[in-house]
């Protein structure tokens, strides 16, 4: 019974997709002040989701189940990773061992979700966006895990997401260091990857290939997937937190380190051009991985 | 729960734009709609890349042969309820291409429109206007 509380209500579902929307929303109204722009107002993403809800669902020809279950697992695997992030901080020592590597996992979820979803969509542009968002997956894992890699050995070895919050509350954040640090910085570009904004966001590119993986979608689908990605706009910055950030959590702080990680996201987002995907592939496997193993190799030396 | 539908309907219209052979004049107005003068995205108001997201169809410049097929494949792609907007003179009575060869009639001969908005081109403040009209009356109407 708890357990299902935690999941569905709080920190789990219910939770996650209102701080989600209404981060949405912070995002679009950012976004609008920098164009000189007035912006949406607060329900402006709610509304959008409840008039999916009441669209009509297109089904292609020939799909298979995977077209109805793909934005199903990208939800709720992104919410269960919202769930064990919350608890993970507010009670450390609830959290069973390995959760961290749990996370990861359920975090690359919603882009397999998308890759599976859109190719099995059988449009031809959603099948270009499926690949493009392959290779992005590819491109930003390898310096995301490597610069956890970076904050398990800064902590003692520990997979567990509340022991790395209680090493940090005991001696510093991990991003006081040199290596935390280093890794901070290409953690934050792979933040910006994994929630598919600006510079990296070829697989949905609404200009070029009319939205990509997400183009066949359409009704409370379609819902499911924008849901996912505010479920998913609210837990990488709670990661980043809790991996680099876990110094102090009173709320005060929590959420001024919050707006922090999402103002970061948001002015990346917008002062950057959409890159290829060839040049994305080359920023992470190139600059990003670099700093993100010299940030191993400074853990290890204890910098 | 009626008046919950189509207040969401009519406070987030996602705008899927066609051009049926156009001079762009119109299309360039469809855009400084969002620019910072005018910010229809006060009103929930955003282009989208596929016309599967669509809730209302901007359709601008005369109905020629090759265009007419397209036109009515694109709205059977929408998902309904979906409005379609004829946006500039050509779309609602052909304009100055009237007696042209390969012209078929006029936007509301071919899709059923809902919104007209003439003007060659028509400013963006018609079209905002035009829309206000067609928001009061989907949510008087039903």
């Amino acid at each position: 019974m708890k357990i299902l509380f935690h999941y569905f209500i709080f920190p789990g579902l219910f939770f996650s997709v209102v701080i989600g929307l209404l981060l949405c929303w912070a995002d679009r109204k950012i976004t609008a002040r920098l164009q000189w722009r007035v912006g949406p107002p607060w329900h402006q993403n709610f509304t959008d989701i409840i008039k999916l809800l009441y669209k009509e669902t297109i089904v292609p020809v020939n799909v298979r189940m995977t077209f109805f279950l793909a934005p199903a697992v990208g939800l709720f695997s992104a919410t269960l990773a919202a769930a064990i992030l919350g608890r993970s901080i507010i009670s450390p020592l609830e959290s069973f061992a390995g959760d961290l590597i749990v996370v990861l996992y359920l975090l690359t979820m919603p882009a397999i979700a998308m890759i599976l979803g859109g190719s099995s969509s059988q449009n031809p542009l959603a099948s270009v966006g499926a690949s493009r968002e392959m290779k992005m997956v590819l491109a930003y894992e390898l310096p995301f895990l490597l610069s956890v890699i970076a904050v398990i050995i800064k902590n003692a070895g520990t997979i567990q997401l509340g022991s790395i919050v209680n090493i940090q509350a005991n001696s510093g954040a991990n991003i006081a260091s040199l290596s935390g640090a280093c890794a901070f910085i290409s953690a934050i570009f792979c933040m910006q990857a994994k929630l598919g904004f600006v510079p990296f966001d070829a697989s949905e590119a609404d200009q070029e290939i009319m939205g990509g993986t997400l183009i066949e979608y359409s009704g409370p689908l379609l819902a499911f997937f924008k849901l996912t990605k505010a479920v998913m706009f609210y837990t990488m910055p709670l990661l980043l937190i809790v991996l680099f950030l876990g110094k102090d959590t009173t709320p005060v702080f929590m959420i001024l380190k919050y707006l922090l990680l999402v103002t970061i996201a948001v002015l990346i987002k917008n002062t950057n051009p959409r890159l290829r995907i060839d040049q994305a592939l080359r920023f992470f496997w190139g600059p990003m991985t670099a700093l993100a193993t010299i940030s191993v190799i400074l853990a290890a030396i204890r910098l | 729960m009626m008046s919950l539908k189509n207040k969401a309907l009519t406070k987030s219209i996602w705008v899927f734009h066609v051009s049926a052979g156009s001079c762009n004049n119109c299309d360039i107005e469809i855009l400084d709609c969002f620019t910072p003068k005018f910010d229809v995205e006060r009103f929930g108001i955003q282009l989208i890349g596929s016309v599967r997201h669509a809730d209302a169809i901007l359709i601008t410049g005369a109905m020629n042969r090759k265009s007419v097929p397209l036109m009515k494949k694109i709205y059977e792609q929408a998902p309904k309820p979906c409005v379609v907007v004829a946006v500039g003179q050509c779309a609602l009575s052909q304009h100055m291409f009237r007696d042209s060869y390969n012209m078929i009639g006029p936007l509301d001969k071919i899709l059923p429109v809902d919104l007209y908005i003439p003007g060659c081109p028509p400013r963006p403040e018609a079209m905002i206007d035009g829309i206000r009209k067609l928001v009061k009356k989907i949510r008087g109407g039903k």
